[in-house]
């Protein structure tokens, strides 16, 4: 009994909801993607960051290698 | 070097070259489940977003079109997840009424209203099983399931609709 119900429930379903028949697209979407690509922010590895940082706390820490850091830039 | 592996080395030109010779192929899988044009463009985009995101993880002898389709299935799904239940399953895309109109109006709305109820996995199963009639392994590749899972879940999808059903009173061998 559950099973003819099931059939049926599945009958109903095809007639209730078609398939859709126009899958075509209708613009090139690549426009759309650069866009997306170039929206994305640029991401920076963490170990960079750190370097970064470790980099900035030696400066504040010893001023004084600020000229030799700048001597070897 | 390939198409393939120029993408998977990050070549921007190569993932255009494969962007436009797969957008339509993509896109068409897509609208069929969310059944919403401007949706569907959107997931088109996200889903190739996806994908150039995990160039490196792709394998250049790999299936790429196999690939494709379970990265947009899965965008799609959590379109699906995250979209009200209350949405409207657009008619535009539908095809034209069966000729066979033995289904009244009012019941051909609470199946849909009921389908709209079902929960994510099962309304994506049931849509391509059911309504677009794709074979199982097909689906199965494409979510990432086994073919015996997609059949369990398209059969509990049928269950659910049928007790949702019964609780409006819908009479299901209604002709006429």
């Amino acid at each position: 009994m559950n099973e003819q119900n099931d059939e049926q429930i599945q009958e109903l379903l095809k007639r209730s909801i078609a398939p859709v028949s126009d899958t075509g697209l209708r613009r090139d979407l690549w426009p759309e993607m650069l866009k997306k690509l170039s929206e994305q922010p640029v991401r920076v590895p963490w170990f960079d960051w750190a370097l970064a940082a470790i980099l900035s706390a030696l400066l504040i820490v010893f001023p004084g290698t600020i000229p030799a850091l700048l001597y070897h830039l | 070097m390939e198409l393939l592996q120029r993408f998977a080395a990050g070549d921007l030109d190569a993932f255009e070259a494969l962007f436009r010779q797969h957008q339509k192929e993509v896109y068409a899988w897509i609208v069929r489940i969310v059944r919403d044009r401007g949706i569907a463009e959107d997931l088109t985009v996200e889903t190739f977003w996806r994908i150039y995101r995990a160039r490196s993880s792709f394998k250049p002898d790999g299936n790429f079109i196999g690939w494709t389709r379970r990265i947009a299935t899965n965008a799609a799904l959590d379109h699906l997840r995250s979209a009200r239940s209350e949405t409207e399953l657009p008619e535009d895309l539908a095809g034209p009424p069966q000729p066979d109109s033995a289904v009244r109006r009012e019941t051909r709305e609470q199946i849909k209203g009921a389908f709209r109820q079902l929960p994510a996995k099962y309304r994506l199963v049931a849509t391509l099983a059911l309504i677009e009639e794709e074979p199982y392994i097909k689906i199965a590749e494409a979510t990432g399931l086994s073919a015996n899972l997609v059949k369990i879940r398209v059969f509990r999808a049928v269950r659910l609709l049928r007790k949702s059903l019964s609780s409006l009173a819908v009479p299901l061998g209604a002709k006429k």
